[in-house]
């Protein structure tokens, strides 16, 4: 499937990540990838299986706040701690998936946001949470009880937590290869299918609400890991992990990347994080920044990013015979324009 | 190879007790104050652009330098969300080499930069945000508190209300951590004065409507009504309360914690004859109306006791710096702990170990608005209670480090 271009491009962006805390802020680069992450799984559901999600801080968040709660007050290793945040977020997700997954368009985006907002106030409320204060001071442990992740190294005046930063490139790493193997097996084949028609594909014989399921929870799933790791990055959860602020985040930055693109999502909360920390001394002006970037994106590159600059190319090689991959997800573009940008402008 | 790999290990090692090597002086060349604070959301009238021009000020009154190196200023908004906060205090402690980080104005804020502060040596300097947790359970080396907390404002309020006659509280409180713990601690001063708690009623966050509340604080026959809440919920609660003919019913009303910038968006028709603690009010004397003028004329409203804290807590800092010869984050503390701060800010200052800054505390009054002879004149001080007695003692915190000492 993959051509040898497609191989030299992946070993040069992973050369590029290993490299990275050298040149850019370690901590910043592990938010993004938690982000990319987040978004990455969410576009398991959005983009490919056409199911707009308003909840999914529910998961990241909820995540959050179970991983932080078992490191700081169990013992846990950060590994056990992200595993059972990742199987909570799963967990939640069965829940949810259950009672939502027979609605569709903004019937679905309102009940997971109602679901969520459930989430946000158990958080607010429970006592383990630490309320609007969050779960804070959640230690980062040692890796399999080895490698310290809090170590600091100094290197030329500068401080970089290299253990730590390694450990969530190699766990982004994993969850984007999980779900690139998803995308491209027979049952991302089918999630497209009944994303393009799922009349069709029920007439087919495939049981669609439990394949809808199972894509739903692998999605809340992934989006745990990435709200645990947030965690250990951090050390706390709070609110505004849980808050419907992160569920309508995750959307912008799906859509500024590039809906039902493999590399889009990560490009979306490269952008959307990067301005989010980078404009933080100019104020309130960032939400409206964000805000006109959005509109800009809407009107002028529908595909997003990625997804108009994947068209760009293919124009340019014209003749030149597309890789089978990107020319699949190409044709779908083409069909869909998403529910997304009506309903996340709300 | 392996003589290689020794080269570099001892290298990586040299560089890395570099930063401790030159401990003296000032570390970079410069010292970098940063104010961490709410600038869109509903905190940033109480500190926001108000703290970062309070901070560039006292940088100015200070001569711009100290120890001949240059001071800069830098600010950023933590949104009021905590991992914001965080990541910022991160970014600047690794990066931008900051000395010391002020303000912060939100408890989950604050708690968060606090725990950076202590792990990377960095001051931090809270003047915004009011949890106990801040010098007991969570304090920190390198952290202080400035100007108030929740223990000592519903202190001087209680005590002084119970004592003149409000025997009976019903509260309205918050329903949030914040709230209930205000609740908590001004219930347990009200007793301790002999006083009696009639009831209490949790609202929501950002409640609106608080009518069905103030009918039930109404018929409970209380003296007074106890607002364990604050920003928005505690405006609109006075509001209403006013339109319910509380007040003139003959029933108090008590705000548990009230900024300046509250006292004027609400006005001094629903606000008089309302008693509340604080720890800076502008017309309190020569020394203060001056410098609140200063600050009037560049930002157009007169400060409140966190931005006020601001200008005071940067100010204190540069002398510390100056007086420890070093803006070594230790050296400081302890040139800082004894020191004795009395400016137009603070009255009897002294910093504790466990990084309270004790300093005495006023109860004030709003005034009716005619006693009221301009826009900003609103209150008027009743009393003036000493640090000692206003803030919680030491031997009842559980400060870590205060163990540690004994």
């Amino acid at each position: 499937m993959e051509n040898s271009l497609n191989k030299k491009l992946l070993v040069v962006l992973l050369l590029i990540g290993l490299g990275a805390p050298f040149v850019v802020y370690p901590v910043f680069l592990m938010q993004l990838y938690c982000f990319a992450l987040f978004a990455c799984a969410f576009n398991l559901l959005l983009g490919y299986t056409g199911l707009l999600s308003f909840g999914h801080a529910a998961f990241f968040g909820g995540a959050a706040y179970i991983t932080g709660y078992l490191v700081k007050n169990a013992g846990f290793t950060p590994e056990m701690g992200i595993l059972a945040g990742t199987l909570a977020a799963a967990a939640m997700g069965f829940v949810f998936g259950i009672l939502t997954i027979r609605r569709q368009g903004i019937y679905f985006a309102m009940i997971t946001l109602a679901l969520a907002q459930v989430v946000y106030f158990v958080a607010l409320k429970a006592p383990f949470t630490g309320g609007e204060d969050g779960l804070q001071n959640v230690p980062r442990g040692k890796l399999l009880g080895l490698v310290n992740l809090g170590r600091t190294y100094h290197l030329a005046g500068k401080s970089l937590e290299l253990n730590l930063y390694y450990f969530v490139f190699a766990i982004f790493c994993a969850g984007f290869w999980l779900l690139y193997r998803t995308i491209n097996s027979p049952f991302g084949q089918v999630i497209k299918a009944i994303r393009e028609n799922e009349p069709r594909a029920v007439s087919l014989g495939y049981r669609v609400e439990r394949i809808k399921l199972l894509a739903f929870v692998i999605s809340a799933a992934l989006s745990g890991t990435a709200g645990a790791t947030k965690t250990l990055v951090f050390q706390l959860a709070s609110l505004t992990d849980v808050s419907w602020h992160t569920s309508g985040d995750v959307v912008l930055m799906t859509l500024l990347g590039g809906l039902g693109t493999v590399a889009g999502p990560v490009m979306g909360a490269f952008t959307v994080v990067s301005l989010q920390t980078g404009l933080s001394s100019i104020g309130s002006w960032v939400t409206v920044v964000i805000g006109a970037i959005f509109v800009i994106c809407v009107l002028l590159f529908r595909r997003g990013f990625v997804g108009e600059l994947s068209r760009i190319i293919k124009k340019v090689f014209e003749g030149d015979l597309p890789s089978e991959d990107s020319g699949r997800i190409q044709g779908r573009q083409e069909g869909k324009q998403a529910p997304g940008p009506g309903a996340a402008s709300g | 190879m392996k003589k290689h790999l020794i080269q570099a290990v001892a290298i990586v090692l040299l560089l890395g007790l570099a930063p401790l090597a030159n401990a003296a002086g000032i570390r970079n060349g410069v010292v970098k104050i940063g104010v961490l604070t709410d600038m869109s959301g509903v905190y940033s009238a109480i500190g926001g652009k108000g703290s970062v021009v309070a901070a560039k000020m006292a940088v100015a009154d200070f001569g711009g330098k100290v120890l001949g190196k240059p001071i800069e200023v830098l600010s950023a908004d933590h949104q009021n969300k905590p991992d914001i906060a965080s990541a910022k205090a991160r970014d600047w402690a690794d990066t931008d080499h900051v000395d010391m980080i002020i303000d912060l104005l939100n408890s989950g804020c604050g708690l968060a930069v606090q725990k950076i502060g202590a792990e990377k040596k960095v001051i931090i300097i809270n003047t915004g945000a009011g949890a106990t947790a801040l010098t007991n359970e969570q304090c920190s080396p390198y952290g202080i508190h400035y100007v108030y907390d929740t223990y000592a404002l519903p202190k001087v309020a209680a005590s002084s209300i119970v004592k003149h006659g409000g025997k009976t509280w019903f509260f309205l409180t918050a329903d949030y951590a914040f709230g209930h713990s205000l609740e908590e601690n001004t219930a347990a001063f009200v007793k301790a004065d002999g006083g009696k708690i009639l009831g209490q009623v949790l609202h929501p966050l950002s409640t609106s409507d608080f009518s069905s509340y103030l009918l039930q604080a109404q018929a409970s026959k209380a003296k007074v009504i106890g607002l364990a809440n604050a920003g928005g919920d505690f405006i609109n609660a006075v509001k209403q309360a006013r339109e319910f003919g509380i007040v003139k019913g003959g029933q108090t009303i008590a705000g548990l914690l009230v900024f300046l910038t509250d006292v004027k968006s609400l006005g001094l028709e629903a606000a008089q004859g309302m008693e509340f603690a604080t720890a800076f009010y502008w017309d309190r004397n020569k020394a203060s109306r001056e410098w609140s003028k200063r600050y009037f004329a560049k930002t157009g409203a007169m400060p409140t006791m966190d931005q006020a804290g601001v200008y005071s807590g940067t100010m204190n800092y540069l002398k510390a710096i100056k007086a420890a010869g070093t803006d070594d984050p230790d050296a400081v503390m302890k040139a800082f702990r004894a020191m004795k701060i009395n400016d137009f800010f603070a009255v009897n200052g002294h910093l504790r170990r466990d990084g309270t800054m004790v300093h005495d505390m006023f109860l004030v009054k709003v005034k009716k608005p005619s006693e009221s002879k301009g826009p900003w004149d609103l209150l008027k001080i009743v009393r003036q209670v000493p640090g000692d007695q206003a803030f919680m003692p030491m031997s009842q915190g559980n400060c870590p480090l205060v163990k540690g000492k004994k």
